[in-house]
């Protein structure tokens, strides 16, 4: 088990965002969130990383606790975030994003830099144009790209789908497919729920907070219950 | 029948944006002539309205309105032909400026400028040159690393000026409480340092979670409180009656005797010292590691965390080294002008320090320093062509003005200049001053 997350409470003030959410994310595994609006997979995904404090509960990575390590601290450890919204940096060149990913360790990021480049080559075409100037789907390849830089076991990726054209969402799920045969294990958040069912091996379903269903993504996939909230079926 | 080209020969005359123009240009007219002319009075409380506008000197500057109207917009056309001239000569320029030995030279020759013009300047110019324009550069050049580069707005940032000064006061032996042993104001410098590093720490590593607007309150909150500490406690600060007779530097050191006394320019030439070293040492800071985790967190704080920067500690690091430059300038103004009151320290030279940096450009240290010589420099030099009274008139219109036309400020850094035009073209806000983290990048 590489990422096991157990009863983990959050709160924002006095509202409770996540009410004891529980899951296990195995090495070599894509495994996606699915939620409406609300439901909790962005608080998920930043309380792994360290962004925010669970109240309760305990997260651990590769058998060690990592609910008290600071978000910087957690690409040392070998996770990595792609936030929601993208969030490069507007200012600074596609190379210089790249090369902040990699900002733990000053030796040889020109490997890594190639490797995403591979992966991305448009990033390559534009790597001395600032980050803010890219198209949306750029920027979502590129602030992959950066998370990959620090050379992650685990890769977080909240929404990649977010804003972007149904062509491009396909191409960066082929993209996330290829990550994740190079050998990266993904935790993937998503409200596009059919295409993130098709990609992963296996699904949480959440509602406000908790867990409410889970199984493999195939199964989840056929589930009526699913149909009919997630993909837009009306049992009707 | 009316064809659309009849509608627009019968649009009205006065309605052509060149003839609507007229009325802005008489206008500013106008207020030039109430600005320069003869101000209020006891007696006569609109006496500046009546000679200013209704007396004949109105003529002339309404004629000149006039006349600038027709040169721009009838000469207007040929100033176009200039402008491609204009880039060309100015790209050039920054192509040539990005080449070491040029730059090396230039910066060279600044120096040699800056060592030997001031021995060939008035006793009022020097005393300029090493009250104010020395100090407002060192102040500003450090309340850029708070800024221009880690994008933390600080409102209180003369309060380490403060600290500074009264440190000298307090170890040189001149403050009602006593220190255990009394030093030359040199040997306060590194602890005067010391002290604003400590207490931009402490300040910081509570409050640096806070976010723009936010930071901005609590450290306006703590420059009132170090005020107000410096105004009311008496028995420690001597409160609003100020201290006085703070020695000045002097070297004892084997044969070597040297005393700075009451001439301006040894002062001079120590502070200018000081910002030589300062300016260096932060020049190699902002290309270092340290100063790509600060733009990191200047663009997004959220991602820079993801990304593995440590932004507390960063944060704090940027604080630190701000407060220390602050508290050395505090140490060589109260040691050349040898008295200090609390009213030196108020948030009227917080904001002024602010303003420097803002007119210099932000986060470029060469224009942060010559934005605060220059803005320093300024109403002194009104001070002979104007009313006295009125030169912060000026001061103030110079840089509304400069904040329509050249917002990113006198010599802005490049990264800085191109976050100005993203936040015009409606991209993002410009961060320092209260960003919404990322905020143009969902959606």
């Amino acid at each position: 088990m590489l990422l096991h997350v157990e009863d983990v409470r959050v709160a924002y003030g006095g509202i409770e965002a996540l009410r004891g959410v529980s899951f296990d994310v195995d090495e070599g595994e894509i495994v996606t969130l699915l939620g409406a609006n609300g439901a909790g997979k962005t608080t998920t995904l930043r309380t792994i990383s360290g962004l925010l404090r669970p109240r309760a509960g305990t997260i651990s990575f590769d058998g060690q606790r990592i609910d008290t390590v600071p978000a910087h601290m957690m690409v040392r450890l070998g996770i990595g975030h792609v936030p929601e919204g993208r969030r490069i940096f507007p200012r600074m060149s596609v190379r210089e994003n790249l090369m902040m990913g990699a900002y733990h360790r000053g030796d040889d990021t020109e490997a890594d830099a190639d490797r995403v480049f591979e992966l991305f080559p448009v990033l390559l075409e534009r790597q001395g144009q600032d980050g803010g100037t890219l198209s949306g789907g750029e920027q979502q390849m590129l602030a992959i790209g950066r998370a990959l830089m620090g050379r992650p076991r685990l890769l977080l990726l909240d929404e990649p789908s977010m804003g972007l054209a149904p062509m491009i969402v396909t191409r960066i799920f082929d993209i996330i497919r290829e990550i994740n045969q190079q050998g990266t294990t993904v935790l993937l958040v998503e409200q596009n729920a059919a295409q993130a069912l098709r990609l992963a091996t296996r699904g949480y379903v959440l509602e406000t907070g908790e867990v409410v269903m889970s199984d493999d993504a195939s199964k989840l996939l056929a589930d009526d219950r699913i149909r009919e909230a997630y993909l837009g079926e009306g049992a009707a | 029948m009316t064809t659309l080209s009849a509608v627009a020969r019968r649009a009205r005359w006065w309605n052509h944006a060149r003839v609507r123009r007229i009325g802005a240009y008489v206008f500013a007219g106008i207020v030039v002539a109430l600005v320069t002319g003869p101000g209020g009075s006891e007696g006569h409380y609109s006496n500046g309205l009546r000679h200013g506008l209704l007396a004949p000197r109105v003529i002339p500057f309404i004629v000149g309105g006039l006349v600038v109207w027709a040169a721009v917009e009838l000469g207007g056309r040929q100033l176009y032909r200039v402008r491609p001239l204009v880039t060309t000569v100015v790209s050039g320029s920054q192509r040539r400026w990005q080449s070491p030995v040029v730059r090396l030279v230039s910066y060279g020759l600044l120096l040699v400028v800056a060592i030997v013009y001031p021995m060939h300047i008035s006793e009022f110019w020097r005393v300029v040159a090493a009250n104010e324009i020395a100090i407002y550069v060192l102040l500003a050049i450090g309340l850029n690393v708070v800024i221009g580069f880690a994008g933390l707005l600080d409102l209180g940032y003369i309060a380490f000026f403060a600290i500074g000064a009264y440190a000298t006061a307090y170890f040189t032996g001149r403050l009602p409480i006593h220190a255990p042993f009394t030093l030359n104001p040199f040997l306060v410098i590194p602890l005067a340092i010391g002290l604003a590093l400590i207490s931009g720490v402490i300040l910081g590593f509570p409050t640096l979670r806070l976010r723009g607007d936010y930071l901005a309150i609590v450290t306006l909150g703590f420059g009132e409180i170090v005020y107000e500490f410096a105004k009311n406690q008496q028995g420690i600060t001597t409160g609003s009656a100020g201290v006085f007779n703070i020695p000045h530097f002097s070297i004892h050191l084997l044969d070597i005797n040297y005393d700075w006394g009451l001439p301006s320019l040894p002062y001079y030439y120590v502070s200018l010292g000081f910002i030589v070293v300062v300016m260096f040492l932060f020049s190699r800071l902002e290309n270092s590691r340290v100063g790509r985790a600060w733009t990191a967190i200047r663009e997004d704080e959220v991602a820079a965390a993801a990304t593995g920067v440590a932004t507390l500690k960063y944060k704090l690091m940027a604080f630190a080294i701000g407060a220390s430059t602050s508290g050395l300038a505090g140490v060589l103004f109260a040691s050349k002008v040898g008295s200090i009151t609390p009213d030196a320290f108020t948030l009227q030279y917080s904001i002024l320090v602010l303003v420097l940096v803002i007119f210099g450009g932000m986060g470029s240290i060469a224009g942060v320093a010559l934005g605060a010589a220059v803005l320093t420099w300024l109403p002194e030099l009104l001070r002979t062509h104007v009313n006295p009274q009125n030169r912060f008139i000026y001061f103030g219109m110079l840089i509304i003005i400069m904040m329509i036309f050249r917002p990113q400020g006198l010599l802005p850094s490049r990264r800085r200049a191109r976050e100005i035009r993203f936040a015009e073209a409606g991209l993002e806000g410009a961060d320092a001053l209260g960003p919404t983290p990322g905020s143009g990048l969902t959606s």
